[in-house]
């Protein structure tokens, strides 16, 4: 059998978008609310707690947000990090979100919202976050972040970014230079390297967080 | 006034080298350059990695000769640093009472006459068929290869409930395993496979859509079901890249033949080739460490005349299944309120706190004084084992270890019994063992005990390649070990730590029963390995490195080549290189990271290890047949291939499925004479 390319779109394009469920996912409760917490949300709790530290940053556009609640809770994103000063990963990965932004852009700032946090807030003011959101002609849905060092460790560890050896992870050339992508409220989390292929980085999204009922494409 | 992007006032001149730079790169993104190769190809990346500081290129072209402003990199508690130098990176499980709970011995999925729809050659789409192609074997021969076999099975991966201890610290866990019609159990049933007999089993996914409240944590409910080790046609072997969401089927055609019959060796292939240990488990792109965790693995085990599964005839080993049990361990990690967890943000490797054989934490069988044939398995996801059979815990004197035979490695028997005292295993990697029980006292108790020290996804503390002779040496250093963390050495002493790593216990107070299978120890053949004096048609060289944190083979990664599947995009290729049918090879496999261990796994075909660093290898688990190979720090492995019968994609690829799932892995694919002409690896 052949799929066609065209016949794998409409399949894509059929299955189900997870967005559409995310309300009736949510594991959020009316105040006053007192049933035992479900299996479901338990777990759901519990990777917030661990790995999505709900610590306040900043906006390009200087606006203070909240990780986990303004940022991830209820939605499908990416993170990665990057700094302005980097001439090594960051433009080829910088780059590479572009492209991805473009690809996706039917689900980006509705579905899907992708976040970029620099690696060295004392350098990387909210002005130069800025200047680099135009300079890789970023779309809205796609946000770059700053805020207190300390809070900006404290998502970098939460998700995973960190090397064995605090030597070696202290080395801001060698940081991690994968994109995580997930779906909060499906728990559904994997990561790409950031230099990947951009339209395989858009397809792992799609098919791993956005569109999780995806059939995987069987071509002979 | 003109400031740089970080700030600092400039002058027109600089800030117009600014505007220029920011242009470029603008342009670059436009023209489609973000990869290394690109830029390179431009002319606009250095060797080192660096944009060329032309002027104007880069927005600190100017400044590259100035030293780098150091971050104080804020807080020094990164959690996931140092504690991943610490055993439990995660929370401690609660404690458990070990050997309360017999083991579970997996019984044979039911034979079905008949599937509804009936399998078809062509994939059976209107019925929800994903299948990526026809099938292979019957257009080899129809008769031989009926498209409708005579074996049958029907498999539906399912979330069920189950116990993995009766400890009340640890309660039910929502865990996915495999549905025979008898139930869903985790490990799924183990096959009874004959060469000679090809069969079909229909992977039907009914794991709840991703669209319900009832994730756990982990796991993906979409699969692709691999036959680990099968000489298996590439439509059937559950390529990662052919996952099916639930609601999907997926046909999977096991010819259960020889290496060889349709090339090298036709008609029947070559004996010297048979498969004996096969398993079965998830391959999702991207997902198989938190599939596989889950619940979707089980055995596969495959008979012929010399390996008959009864002790009273062929090579006469320990009859199938009363006294050859398959074991299948796996190390998990439990919150606080005793439910399973899995940490979805490691890059790096996950271990767990607890021990579980076929399922269950730390069991114990009963056996009788005889010999037994086990199969051992290591499913992961990042652990490393080197098994002991510790006798003597607890009592007068100390710890005894005792001797057992080691007779096969990754499923295949090879040449003759070697006996041992221990046995290493990595993920994926299978050894078959026989012990005999009747060396030890009528009502006594031995175990079988991990006692290879582990800290962190990277591998064994130590590592050293060709360490199996004199286990405890240690030539290198982990990342750990550079921490001046207290190590113990490669090797733990017996009965460490109050027994934690004692895995399996062996009550040796079943009934005596009769034993016609032969002794090891009289040195009987097995078979003898294929000829590797063969010259290579190509020699290919596969660099695994860590590139900024993402796991590569030869600087590239992961790639499904579905590139513009409803993304618009140009399409990506998935192929980084061509095999031709029926022709040998040699793959050079290196290990640039000087401190990382990584079991490498390639599909279709078996291989042998040549060379270890270039010298021939020395310990028993790596002369015989093998298809995953421990790639060990700054080593360079040199592996024989026949690619025989098939055509088709397969993978390359780790197997710390956490390294996998981050995109150490290539896909490949045979193909006719002619068609080869990709000889490099790209």
């Amino acid at each position: 059998m052949n799929v066609s390319r065209r016949t794998l779109l409409g399949l894509l394009g059929m299955a189900p978008l997870a967005g559409g469920v995310l309300k009736a996912a949510g594991a959020t409760r009316p105040q006053g609310d007192s049933k035992p917490l479900t299996e479901s949300e338990m777990a759901r709790q519990r990777i917030q707690r661990l790995h999505l530290p709900n610590v306040p940053l900043f906006t390009q556009e200087g606006k203070k947000v909240l990780f986990y609640d303004d940022l991830v809770k209820d939605k499908i994103v990416t993170l990665n990090f990057f700094y302005a000063k980097c001439d090594d990963i960051c433009p080829l990965v910088m780059a590479n979100l572009s492209k991805v932004q473009k690809l996706l852009a039917a689900d980006l700032n509705k579905d899907l919202f992708m976040y970029s946090i620099t690696l060295k807030p004392e350098e990387d003011t909210v002005d130069v976050l800025k200047h680099h959101h135009e300079m890789y002609a970023a779309m809205p849905g796609w946000t770059f972040l700053t805020g207190k060092p300390a809070d900006v460790e404290k998502v970098r560890a939460g998700i995973g970014f960190t090397y064995p050896d605090p030597k070696i992870d202290k080395d801001k050339t060698q940081h991690i230079g994968n994109i995580r992508f997930g779906n909060e409220p499906l728990m559904l989390w994997s990561a790409c390297p950031g230099m990947a292929h951009a339209e395989f980085l858009a397809e792992s999204i799609v098919w791993s967080v956005l569109r999780p009922d995806s059939i995987g494409v069987p071509r002979s | 006034m003109y400031y740089n992007v970080f700030g600092e006032k400039v002058s027109r001149r600089r800030f117009k080298e600014m505007e220029e730079a920011a242009k470029n790169r603008r342009e670059l993104i436009a023209a489609g350059l973000t990869s290394r190769r690109d830029l390179f190809k431009m002319g606009l990346l250095t060797a080192g990695g660096m944009l060329v500081a032309k002027s104007g290129l880069s927005a600190r072209a100017q400044g590259l000769g100035q030293v780098m402003p150091q971050s104080g990199g804020g807080s020094n508690t990164s959690p996931g640093t140092q504690q991943n130098c610490l055993p439990g990176n995660q929370t401690a499980s609660p404690a458990t009472q070990p050997f309360r709970d017999p083991l579970v011995v997996m019984p044979q999925p039911r034979k079905l006459s008949s599937l509804s729809p009936t399998p078809t050659l062509n994939p059976n789409v209107g019925a929800g068929e994903v299948r990526a192609a026809a099938f292979q074997a019957p257009g080899i021969s129809s008769s031989r290869f009926p498209v409708v076999p005579a074996t049958l099975y029907h498999f539906t991966q399912k979330q069920f409930t189950a116990r993995q201890t009766s400890d009340p610290n640890i309660g039910p866990q929502t865990i996915w395993g495999f549905d025979d019609g008898s139930g869903p159990r985790s490990p799924g049933p183990t096959y009874q496979a004959f060469y000679g007999a090809p069969q079909l089993t229909r992977n039907t996914n009914s794991l709840p859509a991703t669209n319900q409240v009832n994730n756990t944590g982990f796991g993906m409910p979409s699969v692709s079901t691999h036959l680990h080790n099968g000489h298996t046609p590439s439509e059937s072997d559950g390529n990662p890249c052919d996952f099916y969401p639930a609601g999907h089927f997926c046909d999977q055609y096991y010819p259960n033949v020889l290496a060889g019959f349709n090339s090298t060796n036709a008609p029947d292939g070559d004996v010297n080739e048979a498969l004996s240990s096969l398993w079965y488990h998830d391959h999702r792109v991207d997902f198989t460490s938190q599939n596989t965790y889950k619940g979707l693995f089980g055995f596969y085990c495959l008979f012929n005349q010399f390996d008959t599964g009864n002790e009273t005839t062929g090579f006469r080993l320990p009859s199938f299944p009363q006294f050859d049990i398959p074991l299948a361990f796996a190390d998990k990690v439990y919150d606080p309120t005793g439910k399973l967890v899995f940490d979805l943000f490691n890059l790096d490797g996950i271990l767990g706190d607890k021990f579980l054989v076929n399922g269950t934490i730390q069991p114990y069988l009963v056996v009788s004084p005889r010999r037994y044939r086990f199969r051992l398995l290591d499913t992961g996801p990042s652990r490393f084992y080197e098994f002991f059979l510790t006798g003597n815990v607890g009592g007068a004197g100390n710890p005894t270890t005792n001797p057992f035979f080691l007779i096969g490695t990754d499923g295949n028997l090879i040449p003759k019994p070697v006996q041992v005292t221990s046995v290493r295993i990595g993920p994926a990697e299978r050894v078959d063992v026989i012990i005999d029980f009747s060396q030890f006292s009528h009502g006594s108790t031995v175990y079988l005990e991990n006692r290879l020290n582990q800290l962190n996804g990277q591998g064994p503390t130590a590592v050293d390649s060709q360490l199996f002779p004199n286990g405890g040496q240690s030539t290198g250093t982990t990342e750990c070990q550079n921490l001046g963390v207290t190590t113990n050495g490669a090797i733990l002493p017996p009965n460490f730590n109050n027994g934690q790593n004692l895995v399996l216990q062996f009550r040796v107070t079943g009934p005596q029963v009769a034993d016609n299978s032969v002794n090891p120890a009289t040195g009987p053949s097995y078979y003898a390995l294929p000829s590797t004096n063969v010259d290579p048609r190509i020699v290919r060289t596969f660099k695994f490195d860590r590139l900024n944190g993402q796991w590569s083979i030869n600087g590239q990664f992961m790639d499904c080549g579905y590139g513009n599947g409803g993304t618009g995009g140009e399409s990506t290729e998935m192929f980084r290189f061509a095999v031709r049918q029926n022709s040998v090879e040699q793959w050079l496999l290196t290990n640039l990271t000087g401190d990382w261990t990584h079991p490498v796994h390639i599909h279709l075909e078996e291989h042998q290890i040549l060379s270890r660093s270039r010298v021939a290898p020395t310990v028993p688990t790596d002369i015989g047949r093998k298809d995953v190979t421990q790639l060990h720090p700054n080593e360079r492995v040199q592996l024989f291939f026949r690619f025989r019968d098939w055509l088709g994609k397969y993978p390359i690829h780790c197997h710390n499925v956490v390294h996998e799932d981050h995109a150490m892995m290539a896909i490949w694919h045979v193909v006719p004479p002619g068609g080869e002409d990709n000889i490099n690896v790209p």
